[in-house]
């Protein structure tokens, strides 16, 4: 069976992330959903502050610029005055699991009809590579130079697990390592997006993305360090409301 | 329609509504929490959302979402929530949506107390949150003005494209007063050319700070400053008795009805004070300023240290020196204001 690979029409010019980067990959495969789904006109999307508010520059639906771990908040708002749009936020580790978990959590807590797509790369990318909430034993960080400690840091945050103990619609966790795991994270996306165009509440999808300029490692090091360290923590798979 | 009696909490919350709001999110402190509370019921029968959200930060980034959808929202704190307020409201002074924040003031630092208080006068007019912005602010003295303000207050947001915040106190917000409401308007969020629709409307919108894209290569330290320049225009205040003062009394909101009481038992006594109202905190109205000479100028508001009274003494540069009473914890009778002028007149206070 063979894959057709094409750019969608909602990337409307190359991106701005560092070679090998996993936003690059992660909002090729939304776009697509988008576009298959046919909804690219009515999508808007709250994007996080980090990295991740580079996406604008290249991602062609309607946009909000979310403080920085606010954006379920803000897309709650848009979606419950404008309940036909598909509402997404677009968040990395820091947004999402740091400053934001509030808002994470109650997005959950409320099952807001809203979309979440989480990017898990470890670190804090856009200020330099220091310590996320996802950083994993003895990595080095610019916040964690000897290594992670677990004992001072604690263990990473498993944000869809917590997630997921919500009385959610969709909850799921993929990798954009290696092509068996992207094509299976690109239907994580669509059942997310199905869920809140089924009105079945709120829906998650954490991704495992490399960030080789903050690793420290080539895009393809990278990508095989997720395969070989980040999935044994980081357990893929869907853990809420999958296809019945 | 007829006069109700109604607490200044509630009034203001129903104003908002008849003014158009469709949208509000909050989160409960006293003496706030009544908008919160008369919102959760009223907006339903009006089709309208109300959201009890988590914290005021999560409360306001959802006001900021609704508000970029062209809906009018609104949300109110007081004390410590209105802290949390600030980041927010940066963000929609940078991306410039318009909204209404009400600011029903507790007094003290920290946790503080619950009793009324104008000690955020400072943090409402001079960008209590990050970067350079301004939110026209609005004060009134009585329930029935805070219920005319209101659609003013959205109008003026829209106008300018910028947060406007209601500026009144525990004591406003608790007390009763005859009230009569006008007639609820429609407002067509769809209206604007800036706000995200139900379907894009060809090139996509991105709600960001114009420091990004729209004035990349452009003068945007120019762009901020013509925004406020154009505010600052918007100046509103009441004169009272201030023609042919000898010393002027300056008051905002609850206070400002002490000064009335005030300047009436002067007069009665032969003594021509007068007050000037600010109604707009931001902008100063220092027009009012321009065209009296009294011998003082003495700015009475209910916070420890004074605030008001640094806008009063740039308003007064090169008219008459400007005194300082700050009654704290206790708002003042007519007699203790009068006391103070006298002794301002008689040389035993200090100037600002």
């Amino acid at each position: 069976m063979t894959k057709e690979l094409k750019t969608p029409t909602l990337i409307y010019t190359a991106n701005t992330f560092c070679p090998g980067c996993g936003h690059g990959i992660i909002s090729k495969l939304l776009a697509l959903v988008l576009e298959e789904l046919g909804i690219e006109n009515k999508s808007t999307g709250a994007v996080a502050v980090g990295c991740a508010c580079l996406l604008p520059e290249s991602f062609g639906c309607d946009w909000i610029q979310a403080q920085h771990g606010r954006a379920p908040a803000v897309a709650a708002g848009i979606k419950r005055v404008r309940p036909n749009n598909f509402v997404f936020t677009y968040q990395g580790d820091g947004d999402a699991g740091a400053i934001g978990i509030a808002e994470s959590i109650y997005a959950a807590k409320r099952n807001e009809g809203i979309t979440t797509i989480f990017v898990n790369n470890g670190v804090f990318g856009m200020t330099g590579g220091q310590c996320a909430p996802t950083t994993l034993e003895g990595q080095k960080t610019t916040t964690t130079q000897a290594g992670c400690d677990y004992r001072y840091n604690g263990k990473p945050l498993e944000l869809a697990e917590l997630l997921a103990s919500f009385d959610v619609g969709y909850v799921a966790r993929g990798s954009v390592c290696n092509f068996k795991e992207l094509w299976k994270t690109k239907e994580y996306i669509k059942e997310a997006v199905q869920c809140q165009l089924e009105g079945r509440g709120y829906s998650f999808v954490e991704v495992l993305a490399p960030c080789p300029t903050n690793w420290k490692m080539t895009p393809v090091e990278s990508m095989k360090r997720i395969e070989d360290i980040g999935m044994k923590y980081f357990r893929c798979g869907v853990l809420k409301g999958g296809a019945e | 329609m007829a006069k109700v009696l109604m607490k200044g909490n509630h009034a203001l919350a129903e104003a908002a509504v008849r003014a158009g709001c469709r949208f509000f999110s909050g989160y409960p402190i006293t003496p706030q929490s009544e908008i919160l509370e008369y919102m959760s019921w009223r907006l339903p029968e009006v089709n309208g959302v109300f959201v009890q959200t988590e914290s005021e930060l999560a409360g306001i980034s959802m006001l900021y979402g609704a508000a970029s959808c062209g809906f009018r929202t609104m949300t109110s704190s007081s004390g410590p929530g209105f802290s949390l307020l600030q980041e927010g409201i940066s963000y929609l002074c940078s991306t410039e949506i318009p909204t209404v924040i009400a600011d029903i003031m507790r007094y003290g630092n920290g946790l503080g107390d619950i009793k009324p208080a104008q000690s955020d006068y400072l943090q409402i007019t001079k960008n209590g949150g990050h970067g350079d912005y301004r939110c026209i602010s609005l004060a009134p003295s009585t329930i029935q003005e805070a219920v005319d303000l209101m659609s003013k207050a959205y109008e003026l947001a829209e106008k300018h494209r910028n947060p406007v915040i209601i500026a009144t106190d525990g004591a406003l917000g608790q007390i009763v007063e005859s009230v009569e409401f006008p007639d609820p308007l429609q407002h067509d969020p769809d209206q604007f050319e800036w706000s995200l629709k139900n379907i894009r409307e060809g090139k996509h919108k991105i709600v960001t700070s114009k420091i990004y894209y729209d004035y990349i290569g452009k003068d945007y330290d120019n762009h901020i400053r013509e925004r406020y320049d154009a505010m600052k225009k918007e100046e509103l205040w009441e004169e009272y008795f201030a023609e042919d003062a000898e010393v002027i009394l300056v008051s905002y909101g609850i206070v400002s009805r002490c000064c009335k009481e005030a300047v009436l038992t002067a007069r009665e006594n032969g003594w021509k004070i007068g007050l000037i109202r600010p109604i707009t905190l931001w902008p100063f109205p220092v027009k009012a300023f321009r065209k009296i000479t009294p011998k003082a100028f003495i700015a009475v508001e209910k916070c420890a240290l004074p605030q008001m009274a640094e806008d009063v003494a740039m308003a007064a540069r090169g008219i008459a020196p400007v005194y300082s009473m700050t009654t704290g914890s206790f708002i003042p009778s007519g007699e203790e204001i009068v006391s103070f002028a006298q002794r301002v007149m008689d040389g035993k206070e200090a100037e600002l």
